[in-house]
Formats: structure tokens, sequence, C-alpha cells
């Protein structure tokens, strides 16, 4: 793993017996001793610490730099309120999804956390577009996720306590600032946390010295965001997907589309605003595999169990922990999309039942 | 006990073969959550996938170590996959078969040479 990067909580991850994996360009823990399952079931019953340090942090300053960037995502930057965080989406031409990220309004400028795999791609993207890109290169990441993550990051930090389902706030423990958003990627209460790469070890020691927290590795990640029916870029979503598709209407405010003050305007606006008018001609949907068979990324996915051609794939699955049997997502046509649709999943040269489920597969717990 | 270099181990009982995976192997895979078992009398040859093992984290193979008869399968792993990880080398066997020649068996390693082999 020598061409890969680290992030400045590596050593702490080994010292912690982390297995590590090659991701994004990043040598990052994908689990502990603890184990996938085991780290998965301690963030839904206590609360769990990831390193996601390998994500892109960028800073947007300039004057006039929330209207640049609503020209690249179908989404209300104007009317983000200061001090609250919001799901956005960069779209190319076709409609296709360049990457999902988070956008914060902290005031004096917008704070973007952008997917590892995407971040250069994303940073040069802005630069053609956004003035004032400015790269945060000198901060760790760390997501504190689960239902005592509160009680936990409360012990440093007490004023977090006040903060409610994506709000954003700067925050100083001992001499250093915080940015902190009461978001994450679990469907989970819980915290991210941005920290100067200097202090960040000594801040995950102090959380991980606690009772309720434990380090999570990336393949609790997974299952976790698969559970909480939530897309994972490069698999669910990609530049063949559109928004429409992937059922992130609710992303789109009414602002931007047709009708709105600040309708389109942004790339695939065209398409993209009559899918959401009309529909698009496949869906993302939640599945669950009828036999205990997990269906993985790839699965081809009939109408019938011997219809001749697939109507679609499956672009995330695996074992749901906390459901308790295989769940996977994937993309079918609207006449295979509403709930209970008995679908057909071809596992191993054979066709498994999957009924379609409304997503998410686990009810989220966000502080609203 | 004997070894093989696809982390199974080899048991004989009677006139049968039990075969099930490694503690190494188990440990290598992660949590056990799906097991798909053959059919009893199914016949397989050397090198044939007999059992898929799904875990949290991918699916492998069991490959027929030799050639042979399934007789009996281990339905407890149907119903708890998790057995792989609790009891590896114990409760957790796959499936027995029936083989023409047990002296087949001396050619797999004994358990200080499959030390050896993942060390």
């Amino acid at each position: 793993m020598t061409d890969l990067k680290r992030t400045c909580l590596h050593g702490l991850h080994l010292s912690l017996g982390a297995k590590m994996v090659p991701f994004a360009g990043y040598e990052m823990p994908v689990q502990y001793p603890m184990g996938v399952m085991g780290e998965h079931q301690h963030t839904r019953a206590q609360a769990g610490l990831f390193d996601v340090s390998h994500m892109g942090q960028i800073i947007l300053g300039a004057r006039g730099a929330p209207e640049a960037l609503e020209t690249l995502v179908p989404v209300d930057v104007l009317g983000l309120a200061e001090g609250r965080q919001r799901y956005a989406l960069f779209t190319n031409d076709a409609g296709g999804i360049l990457d999902d990220l988070m956008i914060a309004n902290r005031g004096d400028h917008l704070f973007l956390v952008v997917n590892a795999a995407c971040k250069a791609a994303d940073t040069e993207h802005l630069m053609a577009h956004v003035p004032g890109v400015e790269p945060v290169t000198d901060r760790a990441l760390l997501a504190l996720q689960g239902p005592a993550a509160e009680a936990a990051l409360a012990r440093l930090v007490p004023r977090v306590s006040e903060m409610r389902f994506m709000d954003v706030g700067t925050h100083v423990w001992t001499d250093v600032e915080l940015w902190i958003s009461r978001s994450g990627y679990t469907g989970e209460d819980g915290f991210e946390i941005s920290i100067p790469e200097e202090r960040a070890e000594t801040f995950a020691r102090a959380l991980l010295d606690m009772d309720e927290v434990a380090p999570i590795g990336l393949g609790a990640r997974d299952s976790l965001r698969l559970e909480a029916g939530l897309c994972l870029y490069g698999h669910d979503i990609d530049t063949t997907t559109t928004p429409v598709e992937a059922g992130l209407n609710w992303a789109i405010q009414k602002v931007r589309r047709k009708g709105g003050d600040r309708e389109g305007g942004f790339p695939g606006a065209d398409r993209i605003l009559s899918e959401l008018v009309g529909g698009a001609a496949r869906r993302r949907v939640g599945l669950r595999p009828e036999g205990r068979a997990p269906m993985r990324e790839g699965t081809a996915l009939f109408a019938a169990e011997d219809a001749a051609e697939p109507v679609g794939a499956v672009t995330s699955g695996g074992f749901g922990p906390s459901v308790g049997a295989p769940i996977a997502m994937g993309y079918v046509p609207p006449g295979q999309a509403a709930p209970d649709t008995l679908l057909f999943g071809e596992v191993r040269g054979k066709r498994l039942p999957a009924r379609v489920t409304p997503l998410p597969f686990q009810p989220t717990t966000y502080r609203k | 006990m004997k070894f093989t270099e696809e982390h199974e181990w080899l048991r004989v009982e009677g006139d049968l073969v039990v075969v099930g995976i490694t503690e190494h192997a188990a440990e290598q895979l992660g949590d056990v959550v799906f097991v798909e078992l053959p059919e009893v009398e199914a016949q397989f040859a050397k090198g044939d996938e007999v059992c898929v093992i799904e875990s949290v984290k991918a699916a492998s193979d069991i490959l027929a170590p030799v050639e042979g008869e399934i007789v009996e399968v281990n339905e407890a792993l149907s119903e708890n996959p998790g057995l792989v990880n609790e009891d590896a080398q114990g409760d957790a066997w796959f499936f027995k078969m029936k083989i023409d020649d047990l002296s087949v068996l001396d050619t797999f390693m004994s358990e200080d040479e499959y030390k050896d082999f993942i060390a």
C-alpha cells in the first residue's frame, strides 16, 4: 500500500488493531477487532467514532460564491440559513451526478464536504466556476454517530446539546476551533467534527476513552448507510444516474424547480426538471431478498423468475445487521418500483425472490 | 485433522470425511451471514464448488478437497451462519463426504504444517 495516502489518524488506527485497506486512494480502517457486525450494532446502540478525514473539505469564501455554486447544483444555496447545512449534488450536462456533498453556511463562507474519490475533480470543477475556492488540507474530519453521541461529545463540547439535525457551528475545545455539524451518514443522530490535524488524535482518544464510544471502520459504515437507505457515490449514484432516478427529489428545493424564482440554471436542468414533473425511466428502490442469501452489487434483477431480460440491477447489497436480514438497493423501471413488487435477483445462476421495500430499512433517529 | 491450502479442515469419521473451514479462514472472512449447503447425495469432483459462504464483506466458496458424495450437511449453519465464527473447527462443520480411498487424506497438511503455511 505504498502509493496510498494516510490520514493523520493512521497511527491511531494501527494502535487500535485496525485492518487497513485501500479506499479512494487512502489506506483506511475497514474494521477493528470488534468486527463489522459488532461495530455496526455498537453504533446503533451507543456511539461509533469514524475517521472520515479522507473526505474533501473545501471553503468557498469569496463574495458571489453562493450564486456561483448554484450554477453547479440543483439546490437552494442562497436560501440556506447561516448555521445550517444541506445535502447537495454536483450534476453534469446530461443530468447525471458528479458527486454528492454537504454544503454548510458558516456565516462569512460556505463549507463543503465532498467524497474522497471525487475531491480532486470536484475542486477542479469548483475552481472553474466559483471564485475563492480554498481546499482545507490541514484539518481532520471525524464522525461520531449513535444514540450516545450527544452525551459523549457534550463532555468535551457542552454546547453541542443545543444543536439540532443539520445545524453547524464553531465550537472551541481546549484552544482549537472545531467545526461541528449535527449530521452524518448512518441514519443515527450524530455529529461530524472538523478539527486541526495536530489535535485530532488527542481529541479522538478523549472520545474513545469513554465507555460508549468505539472506533468503527468502513465495513460498518457501509452497512449502516445501506440500512439508512443512503446512496454511496460510485455505486448507487454516478454520472449515469440522475437525481430523480436516484429518488433524491427531496434534495431539489422548490425555488430551483419549474416555476421557482431561480428555476434551473444548473447542469442538466432540462432533463432533471422534466423528470421531476414527469418521472424518470427508472427508480432507485429498496429490496428485501426473501431468503438469507445477500444480493450484492451487480446482481441482475428480473420481473419474473423465467424472464429473459433483466429489468435492472442491484447497486448496493449485503446483510443488514440491525434488520437481521439481507438488504439491497437497485434500479428498476417505474412499473416495478412500487412497494411489495416481487422481483427476482440472479445469484450464482439462481433466480431468488426479493420484494421492493420502502427506504430506509432502519428508521432514522435524527434530532430534528 | 488434516488441512488444505484452501483453508479447509478434514476429519475422518468412520468411512466419512467431515469438512469445515479453519479458524484462520473464519477470522479472515469476518462475520458469516449466509451459508449455502450442497444437496445430500450430490457428487463432486476435486475442486468443484460445494458451498458458498457469505460474510459481511464478500462471498467465497468451499471447494471439494477430494472427489466424493455428500452424505450429510450441517443444517444448523443455515439457521445460524454465525456458528462459523464461533466454532469453526468444531460444531461448524459444513458437510460429510463419502470417498473411495481415505488414504488420499495423507496428502494434506498436518496442523503444524498448516500453522506454518498461514504464518
